[in-house]
């Protein structure tokens, strides 16, 4: 694999001196590219309490092509599916080169405190979430409790 | 786009002397490109009259495409006294509507300027000096996206950042507009790198900062936008045909009455109103739309499994007909039930072998059901086995032709005709296919009508139609015979050609008008 670029370097060192709170993002040792993310779930939000696996990965392309990030731990949410994808703009056509690892991370978090049923990606989450909030949060709570420890 | 923006657009050419002139226009322009032996043959007629279903049009080339922009530009450049490339990227906003785009940009030019993704009018559009702050600071320059330092000198010359001040250097510029151009085929709408800028990276800069092959790619896109964003343009959808067709007669509301079918410079013909890379005359584009829909669905097969099998109405097991007996016995559970109706065959008492049960009010919805269905799957196919056969005669066309043309050496050779005299027999191929198309959509049509006397006479047309083609198809089949057979044989092509002609006028006459006079109606 080529050398890691200048920019890449530079966001790594950032990420492991001064890390946002709540979250923690470091790159394995076989592959600077690939990291290793843990996101703590917002106050007040269904997933209070919980810390969140994904896994984040630079494309050759980056920055001018986004990260692609998943959920590694399950989580009920309107706008990720079973296999942990994502649905957030910033992530496809909204993406700009300026925007960060940070930045990234720090949208995925606040995704998490403000989860959208009206952009959805897994369907049968957000009909949950619009035909009766409170059972689906509830439902939210009951899966950190038992899979975000 | 809106509907009431579509008139608006209009380019003027009244600077040549070939306006829109009916006569001059579109029947002269593809007879002059038609085949040689079209002008030389002898039955050939004036360009026809134009009716009032025909449409003016002209085939452009991305010349005269980009003529027109360049008009549009400066027009906007002078009336609104900007630049060109501001201009330029205003009419893109606006869709090259610019009586739309004079009227926001009088009301508030800043606020026109702004959402059309250019620099409001104070400030500088790019700047490639370095901005007084931050950039004033000894301190070097760190490009956002890349990371690399730049000295306060190569700031001037190596970095770029448009009027909104988003600064970043020129490679991570060029690696930017070059992704979205190549890869994602972006062009007019490429913005500014930072997140959430919405200025727009202009022509100018882009033209500087790509190579000159990627700056072609960049401008033919362009091109294609304006041709796409213009009611009154469409590519001709031909492969290898680069031509244009400008038509300002078929805008989108007007397809309820017209079929604008219009002949590429290519020789090919194609809808203007919805691109179908063919004569689909008579039928109006949103019909073809549903037929294409309908053929192309699974709920056909659906219908025909539903049709064709059917659950015993006692244990649900499946049950396929393939005797012609309407007394069927459930090989499950021995339940036995009449075929057309689905009741219990002891109801039909001595009747054995007819069922007279349709209209009769013991039918369950679920008999009424399954019999519409059927019923409805046996139209579809009726009207379908037409369209699909004269599909299938009409892709066998080149076949056709090449035995014609066979004959036609052979008339030449035993019969001693001249070349001029044996053209009859290529005519009469050119009529049989041209008609085939026009019967192949007329069944289209005729499926979609409503059952009243208008399509009865519909039908009467395309009936006559028909067995007219079918006669003079059988006729050139013929193997050519000796000398005193040919001339029969000419003879015979040539009045039942001249008679197929007739009814396809009168089909097509007919239907055409009958949108203008509303006496057509569908049920869809
Ligand atoms: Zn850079
Ligand atoms: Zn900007
Ligand atoms: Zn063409
Ligand atoms: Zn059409």
């Amino acid at each position: 694999m080529s050398a890691l670029p200048k920019r890449i370097l530079k966001e790594t060192e950032r990420l492991m001196s001064d890390s946002p709170p709540g979250i923690s993002a470091a790159p394995k040792d076989d592959n600077l590219r690939h990291f290793d993310v843990s996101v703590s779930g917002p106050g007040q939000s269904p997933y209070e309490g919980g810390i969140f696996k994904l896994e984040l990965f630079l494309p050759e392309e980056y920055p001018m092509n986004p990260p692609k990030v998943r959920f590694l731990t399950k989580i009920y949410h309107p706008n990720i599916d079973k296999l942990g994808r994502i649905c957030l703009d910033i992530l496809k056509d909204k993406w700009s080169p300026a925007l960060q690892i940070r930045t990234v991370l720090l949208s995925i978090q606040a995704l998490l405190g403000a989860p959208n049923p009206d952009d959805p990606l897994a369907n049968d989450v957000a009909q949950h979430w619009k035909e009766n909030e409170k059972a689906a949060i509830e439902q939210a709570r009951e899966w950190t409790r038992m899979y975000a420890q | 786009m809106s509907s009431d923006g579509e008139e608006e657009f209009e380019f003027e050419f009244e600077d040549d002397d070939e306006g829109f002139d009916p006569e001059a226009d579109s029947a002269g322009e593809s007879i002059s490109d038609a085949e040689a032996f079209d002008i030389m043959s002898p039955t050939l007629e004036e360009p026809p009259e134009k009716k009032p279903y025909d449409v003016n049009y002209r085939v452009r080339t991305m010349q005269e495409i980009m003529d027109m922009q360049t008009k549009e530009v400066k027009k906007v450049q002078s009336l609104l006294e900007v630049p060109a490339d501001t201009a330029a990227t205003l009419l893109r906003y606006y869709a090259w509507n610019s009586e739309k785009l004079q009227e926001q940009f009088w009301n508030d030019p800043t606020a026109a300027l702004v959402s059309a993704g250019l620099s409001p009018p104070s400030s500088p559009s790019t700047s490639t000096q370095p901005l007084p702050s931050p950039l004033a600071s000894p301190r070097p320059f760190e490009c956002p996206i890349c990371c690399m330092d730049y000295t306060k000198e190569q700031t001037a010359t190596q970095t770029l950042a448009l009027g909104c001040g988003h600064r970043f250097c020129r490679g991570c510029w060029t690696e930017y507009v070059v992704g979205k151009i190549t890869t994602e085929g972006e062009s007019g709408r490429i913005q500014c790198m930072e997140s959430g800028c919405s200025r727009i990276v202009r022509a100018e800069p882009i033209d500087e900062l790509v190579t000159s092959d990627v700056s072609k790619k960049y401008h033919n896109l362009l091109n294609q936008a304006f041709v796409s964003d213009a009611p009154s343009l469409r590519w001709c959808p031909h492969p290898g045909c680069e031509h244009i067709i400008e038509c300002s007669q078929a805008p989108q509301k007007m397809l309820n009455q017209l079929v604008p079918t219009v002949t590429c410079r290519c020789g090919n013909d194609l809808c203007f109103g919805c691109g179908y890379p063919a004569s689909h005359r008579p039928v109006i584009c949103r019909i073809v739309k549903l037929w294409e829909k309908k053929c192309a669905d699974d709920s056909e097969t659906a219908n025909w499994l539903q049709a064709n099998t059917k659950e015993c109405t006692k244990c649900q097991s499946t049950i396929e007909k393939n005797g012609g007996c309407n007394h069927m016995t459930c090989k499950k559970c021995k339940w036995e039930f009449c075929w057309v109706c689905m009741g219990p065959w002891s109801e039909h008492g001595t009747a054995w072998y007819q069922c007279n049960r349709f209209d009769e009010k013991s039918g369950s919805d679920n008999r009424d059901h399954q019999a519409k269905s059927r019923q409805s799957l046996e139209r579809y196919l009726h009207y379908f086995n037409r369209w699909a056969n004269h599909e299938h005669s009409a892709k066998l066309d080149a076949d056709f032709y090449k035995s014609t043309q066979k004959k036609m050496e052979q008339m030449q050779s035993s019969a001693n005709m001249s070349w001029i005299e044996v053209q009859f027999a290529k005519q009469a191929v050119d009529t049989v296919i041209a008609a085939r198309i026009t019967l192949k959509w007329s069944y289209c049509m005729a499926f979609y009508l409503k059952r009243n006397n208008m399509t009865e006479l519909f039908e009467d047309n395309q009936r006559d139609l028909e067995r007219a083609v079918e006669t003079l198809g059988y006729s050139l089949e013929q193997n050519i015979g000796d000398v005193g057979a040919i001339a029969k044989l000419r003879q015979e092509v040539t009045n039942q050609s001249a008679y197929v002609q007739k009814r396809h006028d009168i089909l097509m006459d007919d239907t055409l008008r009958g949108y203008l006079e509303h006496r057509w109606e569908f049920t869809v």
